[in-house]
């Protein structure tokens, strides 16, 4: 690939998902973007390049883009986070919502569902002290593709293997052949929307509690800040925020600040330290 | 450094598991079926018990019963491998006493997520 083709290919990619790719990734867009070019029967990935160039397919720079994301995703992904959720937040949430008996969260960057299905789970499984709340769960990804995946509810044996405990299998899914087929019970439980975090996340209204995990990594420091002002434009005081394992907040935003002691978890700055200091007691 | 005892017919297997498990510093201990597991269990309860199912002598879910009837013995935590895919066979493997269950094949990611799933690791 030649420079001006590299060069056009990252711009398209950081305008229309925030993807910033440096030029030693130059090997993954050809990788990533040779089916892509079979798919619409273009010659090579020149010709490709070229369609791109003329940039009036939408349905061709969108293809592109969803090429380019990295959809891996796990089940209790890195569990501690969801640890933190069952032990802390919820709790929390149980407290401070008890007169309005409900809350919204926030699957910001879902992938194929694994994220939010785990936090259903959690839900369902703390039963009778939720009985009556009304929950949300909105589960959002740029990849139309990657959300109908999720939507379905149906992983490999392979994905039923990184991180699901395994009563969580025998409870909540079903075996038809190949494939385990999340309950149907847990999947209505979540609302999916295609959603790009560039995009202002005030149309979705206000979320208590934001997963916003392995996502960021891929953006530069001014749309990292970006996303983060608009979550925390949409989140009441004690709302919570978690970031990915190697993500954070530092350098990036003023808004939100480490909740003591709870590695990974984020609140906003004063008053979501306070909340989340009560909720640990 | 946590002993794990991998049990199954195939040294194939057998040797996989061993270079899997000792890169996650265990030390490993092997049996060919669920009679041999049970003698090195009388000898030295592991902390671990990697268990295949369909094996010659004993299979592992005789195995397991027999375990998990034994008393005053620290129990080890048991973890099947297995190609039994169904939901029938999870469902017997954990009413047996089983803590969690590895579809086959396996490779290195899902035995360190289900072993540090339920705390071995
Ligand atoms: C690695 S996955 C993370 C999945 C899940 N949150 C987790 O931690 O396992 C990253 C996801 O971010 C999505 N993504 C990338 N850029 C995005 C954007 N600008 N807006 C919304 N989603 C985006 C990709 O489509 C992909 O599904």
């Amino acid at each position: 690939m030649n420079v001006s083709d590299f060069d056009m290919i990252t711009r398209i990619l950081r305008e229309r998902s925030g993807l910033v790719l440096s030029k030693d990734k130059a090997y993954l867009i050809e990788s990533r973007l040779n089916p892509v070019a079979r798919k619409w029967q273009f010659k090579n990935f020149d010709d490709l390049a070229s369609a791109l160039r003329l940039g009036n397919d939408e349905k061709l720079l969108r293809d592109v883009t969803e090429a380019m994301t990295t959809n891996e995703s796990f089940f209790f992904r890195d569990s501690k986070p969801f640890d933190q959720f069952k032990a802390i937040v919820l709790p929390h949430l149980i407290n401070a919502r008890a007169s309005k008996r409900s809350f919204r969260i926030w699957s910001a960057a879902c992938s194929s569902g694994q994220e939010p299905y785990s936090l259903a789970m959690i839900l369902k499984e703390a039963g009778a002290s939720l009985s009556g709340w009304r929950i949300e769960i909105v589960a959002t990804d740029l990849s139309t593709e990657i959300l109908q995946k999720a939507q379905e509810g149906a992983y490999s044996q392979f994905e039923v293997q990184r991180g699901l405990p395994i009563e969580y299998l025998v409870k909540y899914f079903k075996q038809e052949g190949e494939r385990w087929m999340i309950d149907p019970s847990i999947r209505q439980m979540v609302t999916y929307k295609t959603f790009n975090l560039l995009e202002d996340p005030m149309a979705l209204g206000t979320f208590d509690v934001v997963f916003l995990r392995n996502v960021l990594i891929y953006f530069d420091q001014p749309t990292k800040s970006q996303v983060l002002a608009g979550i925390a434009r949409n989140m009441p005081a004690d709302g919570f925020l978690y970031l990915g394992g190697a993500e954070t907040v530092l350098g990036i935003s003023d808004s939100f600040q480490l909740i003591p002691g709870q590695r990974g978890i984020y609140g906003l700055i004063p008053s979501g330290a306070a909340a989340a200091k009560s909720a640990v007691g | 450094m946590k002993t794990c005892l991998v049990v199954d017919d195939s040294r194939v297997v057998r040797m996989v598991a061993r270079k899997i498990l000792e890169g996650l510093s265990m030390k490993v201990v092997e049996a060919e079926d669920g009679q041999q597991a049970l003698d090195r269990c009388d000898e030295s309860m592991p902390d671990a018990v990697l268990l295949d199912w369909n094996m010659p002598v004993m299979s592992g879910i005789e195995f397991l019963r027999a375990l998990r009837s034994k008393a005053d013995v620290t129990q080890p935590i048991v973890v099947f491998c297995t190609t039994e895919n169904d939901m029938a066979h999870i469902q017997e493997a954990i009413s047996s006493g089983a803590n969690e269950y590895i579809m086959k094949p396996f490779d290195s990611e899902i035995i360190e997520s289900k072993f540090s799933q339920v705390g071995l690791l």
